[in-house]
């Protein structure tokens, strides 16, 4: 077997035979290479938050018109390395009234949660940990115990700013799960499985990004909401309570949570390169895996720089914004990108599906969905401008013209029909 | 009969756990300074003597959002085998899961109306 | 009587749940017995992957241990000023529960051994899904093959009127319903306008 169209079909003959070698064959055989296996991904997702800190915090100091760290290593390459080192010879500290097995167990999980998601992602069309047939469903369900895991730090410590992080995590968390769902359930609805794998396969001639763009956005920022960094930050929120759920936290327990927050931001990109900008499809792709796996991390690299780019770029959002932007907003808009696609996919497939050749399908099909797309966009942000315009009149109204009321109590049914406010109000909010 | 996909899945959770655990102890037991005290391990609130317990009533609210949540929740996860089903099945079945859809919907939209998913 | 792996991973499983459910019931702190309750949720989806069901598994821990243990957690971090309560959790009739379960399990159990009862085969109960011959294991190739087409089965059983479209509807206004009314009851009566 040729290592470049196979590698890891290549990889496994060869322990295979060297494992019958030293007499170790059938079932035993299969369960050793299973167990070889989880270690190289898990291995692999575990030291690549050392290259991802010190990427991200050098794009971060450039963003910020400075230069990073630089001292420790040419180009300061091992500045993380020995960050890990100092972290591992911090002490130990429990703080007074912790609960001791709890508050040990939330660091491990926290990464756990992360590092589980690396089981399902296709590097390339035969190069992956497992082809789970329930992938997409997978990796929100193991995403939704790292929520679990802020939760039992935060309540573990026994602090006051631990446990109001913990609950600000879980209200953002949770709620930012629904349109996440939402969105991810459009690929699947276009790829007809649920199979990471397929699902990168189903994008060959168009990308969801381009048939499914909103769902795309939604889950892009959902997801980044999820890892809880900037401008999604409320669960640490420094200035505001500290440092939220692992205030309490030193020495390598702390650096599990900070390990675990990198490699979510790396993942989400990752995610987002399988779900929805075609994972390993590209040209010639799918003679040589090898070609797969670059356009795969170059996609996910793409995916990452985007993520710290929205991270070095806004300021952290306030809670009652994020929770009224999340229901307000995205959950009827993943609704609406779930309806538009069900609705002009089955009317293609019905009606117009057989008036074009076979090659051109795909490409039609992508640009319906693409127009349906764009137009739920353009519906959205008309409704959501008006929306916005008409609170900021309210607010304004009633901060300045305190007797003008007539308007309390029915907030967010966006009309023109009020005109109490003076011109130059009127004039400024447009 | 198990699917070898669980298989893996099962011990990649197992060798999961281990891999933050190893560093967790090592920093712990081996390389670490072992030397607490009472002031050290109390409760870290910017300098000032922790007041009162930490374990206070929290606000309504989060109760109100993580049971829309729920509902919503249960609800998606009967569109995910439709999700997969979905080439073949009729413009009509199509139709009606967007009533199913849409009976949700009339839900949150009572919720909202009520004033509910605002953050008070 | 040998075991072979799977057995020996449902024995495991199997205790664990029994022994966690217990802790449930009996343990005084009351953070603790929602942390037991999610051990028995997590050792629940090992079952359910045990039993081919990998999509149920999954459902159970997004929708068991991501929602509903956390609701469980606000709940208890809402009705109890203090979280670190530590009363006994069992009342003078605790006995009755104990006779009402042991009660519910031999139904199950003789419910279980009656012939084509409840199973889904040709004298089916359920009306309708007897005319759609079930995927057997034994046609696929494999596990996946198998899990694979019972979950687009599962789909087109959901959304097909002569199957489970009524009942998904139903399901459906039960949420919303569920919703409302829930909403109505949490909320605080001063805030409401």
């Amino acid at each position: 077997m040729d290592f470049f169209l196979n590698p890891l079909g290549f990889i496994r003959e060869w322990l295979l035979s060297l494992l019958t070698s030293i007499g170790i064959t059938g079932p035993a055989g299969d369960f050793a290479l299973i167990v070889l296996g989880t270690v190289v991904v898990g291995g692999l997702g575990l030291t690549l938050p050392l290259a991802l800190i010190y990427i991200e915090r050098r794009l971060i100091g450039r963003f910020q018109d400075r230069i990073g760290p630089n001292r420790v290593g040419p180009e300061g390459i091992f500045q993380t390395v020995a960050d890990a080192i100092k972290l591992l010879i911090k002490e130990d500290i429990t703080p007074l009234g912790a609960d001791k097995f709890i508050y040990n167990l939330a660091p491990i999980m926290a990464v756990v949660s992360v590092l589980t998601m690396w089981a399902i992602l296709p590097f390339s069309y035969n190069v992956f940990g497992t082809d789970l047939n329930v992938g997409a469903l997978y990796f929100v369900s193991v995403g939704s115990l790292g929520t679990l895991a802020i939760m039992l730090g935060g309540w573990a410590s026994n602090n006051k700013y631990a446990l109001l992080g913990a609950f600000r995590t879980v209200a953002q968390m949770v709620c930012y799960e629904v349109p996440m769902i939402l969105a991810i359930l459009v690929p699947v609805l276009l790829a007809s499985s649920m199979s990471m794998n397929a699902i990168s396969a189903a994008q060959d001639q168009v990308w969801f990004l381009f048939s499914a763009p909103v769902a795309a956005f939604i889950f892009f920022l959902t997801s980044v909401a999820e890892t809880g960094r900037a401008p999604f930050d409320l669960l640490e929120a420094e200035s505001e309570i500290v440092a939220g759920f692992n205030i309490e936290y030193s020495g390598m327990k702390f650096g599990m949570f900070f390990v675990g927050e990198f490699l979510h931001a790396f993942t989400v990109g990752a995610l987002t390169a399988t779900l929805f900008m075609g994972g390993w499809t590209g040209p010639f792709a799918d003679q040589y895996p090898l070609l797969g796996m670059l356009y795969f991390s170059l996609k996910a690299f793409i995916a990452y720089f985007v993520v710290i780019w929205m991270r070095a770029t806004f300021p952290r959002i306030r809670i009652d914004h994020m929770l009224e932007l999340n229901w307000k907003f995205l959950v009827p808009l993943a609704l609406g990108s779930i309806v538009v696609t069900m609705l002009v996919d089955k009317l293609y497939a019905e009606f117009l599906q057989a008036l074009f050749v076979e090659g051109a399908r795909a490409y039609v099909r992508g640009g319906l969905l693409l127009l349906g797309n764009l137009a739920l966009a353009a519906g959205a942000m008309v409704i959501a401008t008006r929306a916005a315009r008409y609170m900021r009149l309210k607010e304004e109204s009633d901060k300045y013209m305190p007797v003008v009321e007539a308007e309390h109590g029915h907030d967010d049914h966006g009309h023109d029909d009020h005109g109490h406010e003076p011109h130059g109000v009127v004039a400024a909010a447009h | 009969m198990v699917d070898n996909n669980w298989i893996f899945i099962g011990v990649f959770l197992l060798i999961a756990g281990l891999f933050p655990a190893a560093p967790i102890i090592m920093g712990s037991m081996i390389f670490g300074p072992k030397k607490g005290n009472a002031v050290k391990s109390s409760t870290y609130e910017c300098g000032v003597e922790t007041v009162g317990d930490t374990w206070v009533q929290f606000k309504m609210q989060y109760y109100i959002f993580t049971l829309v949540f729920v509902v919503f929740d249960v609800g998606m996860v009967f569109l995910f085998p439709f999700a997969i089903a979905y080439q073949q099945v009729s413009l009509f079945a199509a139709l009606a899961v967007m009533g199913f859809l849409f009976i949700i919907v009339g839900g949150l939209a009572y919720v909202w109306q009520k004033g509910a998913l605002r953050w008070v | 009587m040998s075991l072979d792996a799977s057995q020996f991973v449902f024995l495991v499983t199997a205790l664990v749940i029994v022994v966690s459910a217990l802790f449930v019931v009996t343990a005084r702190n009351l953070v603790h017995a929602a942390l037991w309750l999610i051990a028995t949720f997590a050792g629940m989806a090992v079952i359910f992957v045990l039993l081919n069901a990998g999509f149920l598994a999954l459902v159970q821990v997004v929708v068991y241990i991501g929602a509903i243990s956390i609701l469980i957690i606000f709940a208890i971090m809402l009705t109890r000023r203090v979280m670190q309560d530590t009363g006994p959790q069992t009342n003078a009739n605790w006995y009755w529960g104990a006779v009402v379960a042991v009660g519910v399990l031999v139904a199950a159990l003789t419910m279980l051994q009656l012939p084509n009862a409840l199973t889904l085969g040709a004298s089916s109960l359920v009306p309708g899904f007897s005319s759609a011959p079930l995927p057997q294991p034994a046609e696929f190739a494999d596990a996946a093959a198998f899990n694979t087409a019972t979950l687009a089965n599962l789909g087109l059983a959901l959304s097909s009127p002569d199957h489970y479209l009524l009942p998904l509807l139903l399901v459906g206004a039960l949420l919303a319903v569920a919703m409302v009314g829930s909403i109505n009851i949490a909320r605080d009566d001063k805030e409401r306008e």
